[in-house]
Formats: C-alpha cells, sequence, structure tokens
C-alpha cells in the first residue's frame, strides 16, 4: 500500500521535489571519484613528494595529450565502436604538423590545422569504409593502427627525429603557464557561468511548470565545482602555474560535453549508440553521424598527437605509440564510458585520465617496476568495466 | 457509421514463390479500432508493412480519404498521416522519454536542443493520454513494457497522424499493463483517430476492437463487428473450420 502510495505522482500535482541522481541512471562519476581519493590517499602516503604542487603540476602536464586522445575514444564509444587507431593517427599528424612547419616552413598557426585537416580526412576514410563497405570498426581501424604508423615513420625518413623550434609556438604552448591572476579569474567565470545558467534553466522550467530541483543540490554543485577548481589552482599557483596545455584539454572536454547534451547533432550520436536501427527508422541520418564520429575522433586524436609533439619539442618514430593507445581507451573506459554504446559523457576522459596518469605517476615516485605499474592498470581497468557491465546487468 | 480513411484495395503481394497476400481489402474508419486478427504467416504483418511503407505492394490501391496515394517508403507514411508502431517498439533505451518522443525530430534552433519545450509538451502530450511516468528523464530502459508501449504510442501521435497501426501492442505485456495498453488505445479511438490493432490475444481483441478483420493464408476471411459477433465464430474464420459450412 504505502509503496503504491509514493509509486503514483500527484495527478495534475504542481513541482515535485527530485533528488539529484547520476546521470541517466549510470554508475555516474562517483567510483572514479572514489578511486581518485583513494589513489591520492595511498600514494600521498607512501611518497611524500606525490602530493607536493610541482609533481601535480607535472601530473596536470602530462594529462593534456592522452587525455584529449581519450575524448575522441569517448565518442566512438558512444556510438558502440573502437577506433584503435587514434595513437597512430596522432603519431602522424603530429608528424604531417612538423613536417610543413620546420621543413615546408609554413606558420606554425597553418601547420597545426593543416594536420588537423589531414587527421579529419583520415576518420572520414575510416568512417565510410565502416559504413559503406560494412567493415567491421574494430578492423577498420587495425589496419589504420598499422598502416598510419607506417605512414608517419615514411614521412619521418632516416633521421627518424624532427625538432621543433624551442622557442617556436607549437613548444611554447606546453611551456606556457597562466598567472595566478588569470587562473582565479578562471575559477569566478566558471563558477558564476554555471550558476547563472543554471538558474536561468531553473527559472524557465519553474515558469513551465516542470519539475526541478531544490536549491541545495545546485548550491553544493556550484560549492563542489568551484572547491574544486579552487584547490587545483592554488596548488598549480604554488608551483608554475596552471599548464596552458591543461586549460586547452580542460576546454575540450566542456565543449564536447556541452555538445553532446545540448545539440541536435550530439543528441543522434547518443541516439545511434543506444538503439541504431530505431535512429535509422526515426529518419536519422545514421550515416552522416558515424562518419562525423569518426572524423572527430581523429581530429581529437590528432590534436592530442599536436600536444604531445609540443611537450617533446620533436616528433621521432615512437610519436604516438607504446601505450598511448590503450592508455587512451582504458581512460576512457575507466571514467565512466560503456563499452556498450549510449551511455557516457566528455568527462570520463578526463576523470579516467586522471586515475590512469596518477597511478602511473605515483608508481614512478616510489621507483615501482613498469611490470607492476601494467598490472596495476589492468586491474583498474578491469575494475572499471566489471562496474560498466554490472550497471548494464542490473538494468535488464 | 463514418466513411473509411484508408481503405487498401485488391492488396497482392508475392516473396518470391510465397503468395504472402492475395486480393486483400482493408478500411479503417476514423474513431474506430479494427482489430486484424490471423494465424502465423497468414499475412498481417506483410500488409502491416504495406500500408507504412516498409514494403511495396504488387498489386492493388491505398486510398486515404477517398484518394489514391503511393506509399514508397515509411517516410511518405508518415507524411500522409500513417504512423506505426512495431512491435519492437523502435525506442532507445539509453535515451530518456522526452528524447524517445521527440527521436529524429527534435525541435531546435540553431541546431541547440530546445529541451523545456520538448518536455513541456511530452507532460502535456502524456497527460492527455493518461499515461502515467513519474519522471520523463528516466531512460526508457528502467520503464515497465506498458509504460515503454505507451510511450512508443504516444511518440507516433506526436505527428498528429490521422491513422494509427500497432503491430501487437499487448504482447508480453502482463495483466494489469495490457489493460493500461487497451485503455490507452480506447482514448485513440475516442481522439477520432483511425487505429488498427495486430492482435494473437482474442480477449484483447475482443475488449478494445470494434470490428474485427480476419486474414487466413493471405486471404480476406471476414469482417466482423466485434460487439455482434461470438469468439467461435472468429476462431472459425481463422482456422477455416467454417469454411464448409
Amino acid at each position: 500500500m504505502i509503496s503504491a502510495f509514493l509509486d503514483r505522482p500527484v495527478p495534475g500535482g504542481g513541482r515535485r521535489v527530485r533528488l539529484p541522481r547520476p546521470s541517466g541512471g549510470e554508475p555516474g562519476a562517483l567510483p572514479v571519484v572514489a578511486g581518485l581519493a583513494l589513489i591520492a590517499a595511498v600514494f600521498g602516503s607512501l611518497n611524500g613528494h606525490f602530493l607536493s604542487a610541482e609533481n601535480l603540476t607535472n601530473l596536470a602536464l602530462q594529462m593534456a595529450a592522452t587525455g584529449t586522445i581519450a575524448l575522441g575514444i569517448v565518442l566512438v564509444l558512444l556510438l558502440g565502436e573502437i577506433d584503435l587507431s587514434v595513437g597512430s593517427v596522432s603519431g602522424l599528424c603530429a608528424v604531417v604538423m612538423t613536417i610543413l612547419n620546420v621543413h615546408r616552413h609554413f606558420p606554425s598557426g597553418v601547420a597545426v590545422l593543416l594536420a588537423l585537416g589531414v587527421a579529419a580526412l583520415i576518420g572520414l576514410a575510416h568512417g565510410l569504409m565502416f559504413t559503406v563497405l560494412r567493415m567491421p570498426s574494430f578492423v577498420v581501424t587495425l589496419a589504420g593502427l598499422i598502416g598510419w604508423q607506417g605512414l608517419m615513420l615514411y614521412l619521418l625518413g632516416r633521421e627518424g627525429t624532427i625538432n621543433l623550434p624551442f622557442d617556436g609556438p607549437v613548444a611554447k604552448l606546453s611551456d606556457t603557464w597562466l598567472p595566478a591572476w588569470l587562473s582565479w579569474t578562471i575559477v569566478v567565470v566558471a563558477g558564476t557561468g554555471y550558476l547563472a545558467a543554471a538558474l536561468l534553466v531553473r527559472r524557465a522550467r519553474i515558469r513551465s511548470d516542470l519539475p526541478v530541483s531544490g536549491p541545495v543540490p545546485l548550491a553544493l554543485r556550484t560549492g563542489g565545482l568551484v572547491v574544486l577548481l579552487g584547490a587545483a589552482v592554488a596548488v598549480m599557483s604554488g608551483d608554475r602555474g596552471v599548464p596552458l596545455t591543461l586549460v586547452i584539454f580542460g576546454g575540450l572536454v566542456v565543449v564536447l560535453d556541452l555538445v553532446l547534451r545540448l545539440t541536435v547533432p550530439g543528441r543522434w550520436v547518443y541516439a545511434v549508440g543506444g538503439n541504431a536501427e530505431a535512429a535509422r527508422r526515426a529518419g536519422i541520418a545514421v550515416l552522416r553521424v558515424r562518419l562525423l564520429v569518426f572524423a572527430g575522433a581523429s581530429v581529437l586524436a590528432g590534436a592530442g598527437g599536436i600536444l604531445a609533439a609540443s611537450r617533446l619539442s620533436a616528433v621521432n618514430q615512437s610519436s604516438g605509440g607504446s601505450d598511448i593507445l590503450l592508455n587512451a581507451i582504458a581512460a576512457a573506459v575507466i571514467g565512466g564510458t560503456s563499452l556498450f554504446g549510449g551511455r557516457g559523457r566528455a568527462y570520463a576522459a578526463l576523470l579516467g585520465i586522471l586515475v590512469i596518469q596518477s597511478v602511473a605517476n605515483g608508481m614512478l615516485l616510489l621507483n615501482v617496476d613498469s611490470s607492476v605499474r601494467f598490472m596495476v592498470t589492468a586491474g583498474v581497468l578491469a575494475l572499471a568495466v566489471a562496474i560498466d557491465s554490472a550497471a548494464r546487468g542490473g538494468r535488464r | 457509421m463514418s466513411a473509411a480513411v484508408l481503405e487498401a484495395r485488391g492488396i497482392g503481394r508475392t516473396f518470391g514463390a510465397v503468395r504472402a497476400l492475395t486480393d486483400v481489402t482493408l478500411e479503417l474508419r476514423a474513431g474506430e479500432v479494427t482489430a486484424l486478427v490471423g494465424d502465423n504467416g497468414a499475412g498481417k504483418s506483410t500488409l502491416v508493412k504495406i500500408l507504412s511503407g516498409v514494403v511495396a505492394p504488387d498489386a492493388g490501391r491505398i486510398l486515404l480519404g477517398g484518394e489514391p496515394v503511393r506509399i514508397a517508403r515509411p517516410h511518405d507514411a508518415r507524411a500522409l498521416g500513417i504512423a506505426t508502431v512495431h512491435q519492437d517498439l523502435g525506442l532507445c533505451e539509453n535515451l530518456d522519454v522526452v528524447a524517445n518522443l521527440f527521436l529524429g525530430a527534435e525541435p531546435h534552433r540553431w541546431s541547440l536542443l530546445r529541451s523545456l519545450r520538448m518536455e513541456r509538451t511530452a507532460r502535456d502530450l502524456l497527460a492527455s493520454l493518461d499515461v502515467r511516468i513519474p519522471d520523463l528523464r528516466t531512460p526508457v530502459a528502467s520503464l515497465s513494457g506498458g509504460q515503454r508501449q505507451s510511450v512508443a504510442i504516444a511518440r507516433a501521435l506526436l505527428g498528429e497522424p490521422r491513422v494509427v497501426l500497432l503491430d501487437e501492442p499487448t504482447a508480453a505485456l502482463g495483466v494489469e499493463q495490457t489493460a493500461q495498453v487497451l485503455a490507452l488505445i480506447r482514448r485513440l479511438r475516442d481522439r477520432g483517430l483511425a487505429v488498427l490493432v495486430i492482435s494473437h490475444n482474442l480477449a484483447d481483441v475482443r475488449a478494445v476492437s470494434d470490428r474485427i478483420a480476419v486474414l487466413r493464408l493471405g486471404r480476406d476471411a471476414g469482417v466482423f463487428r466485434t460487439s455482434d459477433t461470438a469468439t467461435e465464430t472468429v476462431v472459425a474464420a481463422i482456422t477455416g473450420a467454417g469454411a464448409a459450412a
């Protein structure tokens, strides 16, 4: 009786107070945030240097490149597909940019844009092979993984390394630190912007007599955002400041999240990832959505490759190689993007790469052998996928 | 008795050597629920697919409001005001109720979703159909079967159709949820829509329909007024047992 009473909404009743819930009944960010706290506590107690301003700033600097690549992985995972070529594409794109800039003397900005254009074409090619030729995305991008790395090595030629000028704009990108006043301005603008947007939406919802959440969760969320950003800025300003590349990565995350949640193409990405057949029948141009996503993933991979080249001030034969691809995929999944498509948010890339880099960084500080590091990373990844599968299983 | 909104006349269709439909005629009237019954393989699904533009007929004509129309694609059917709810519902389980209602037809400005307008329209539409879903922003995956069916039917109504085709709307539903969906179908009728319901369940057919059209082996096997026909008569038409009589 009581449960029946509770389940029934009041017919024609006014606004109901809704509890804040993780987006769409997904496990949400909570497990990851808890994991991060755990990682910080463990490494912080084992090595006093882990939580120092210098190390945390290094961590922020290390995140940007692979994090940007992981952002592209989030996109393809939302479709329920995979892109194994992002590592190779990031390396190739960085090499193209460097050759245009150093050997052909294109201005840096033009070189970057042209390289990103090449990445877009590569992604489009993947997408066409996947949609028109109906090849599985796994195979298409596996071929890409091998082939684009081959092209990169070919372009690098016999030298195998091309240095970017240390004082050039691209290399400078990774050595630019926001002054404290600018960082704090960003915190204030982000906080007030978030609050203002939320209040505007809230007022519009009340006017339309739609249910709204109470003011307390809103205040808590805004406060939490400001405290988190503020803490990050306070720590990094204690060292060299907030690295520009982190701001670029953070900006990309925010923009992609807004595009996915608030625009028609973003909604269609979720629809195609959730049920492609239903999306097709509803009149959604499934083919175009898929092409767009694969192109987007490659462009983000290219951007990540350029960030990596900027940090190294060079490109070489191992650009985009080693564990970049695996870390990017692991980050997207650990951050909470479902492998089954249609569930996840852009913030997964940020949270996931934080976990991966923290573990890697902490183990490096502890002088743990890379063999152990691999096993621990694997454990974290397995745990994240288990949470995803359990959450999915619970809904069926 | 109003004139037929949608008429299919002399419809025929073969798939290879199989004659799925032969000279079938069907009339759907405004404010009336017509049930389409028949054994497995009788051609019910093929007929609905022809009316909804999924399959093209080999022979016959389709008239809408007395005018002959051509339905070559699902889009044509929708544009003519014929909405179809397929048995698999075609919902995206990861999206919420509002997103599913407007799937593929999201109102937008500069490609920004107009979320508030969508949610308002969704709320009003579902309220007018007396469909109870506590939170419109829950993913469809967490709804009951009856609620999902209701969402799929409500979505069909957003295009302001004149005709609604429902393929097995009560299959796989429990007793109470079946009752809810049948009540929803009656409300569609009360709105003046012409409704076609495919069903295997003669109890449901009896509960909701005004007329029963029977298909047997791809041919017409009679149209009955539900109120003055015994179930046995319908069963006989379905199985062909009455053909000899």
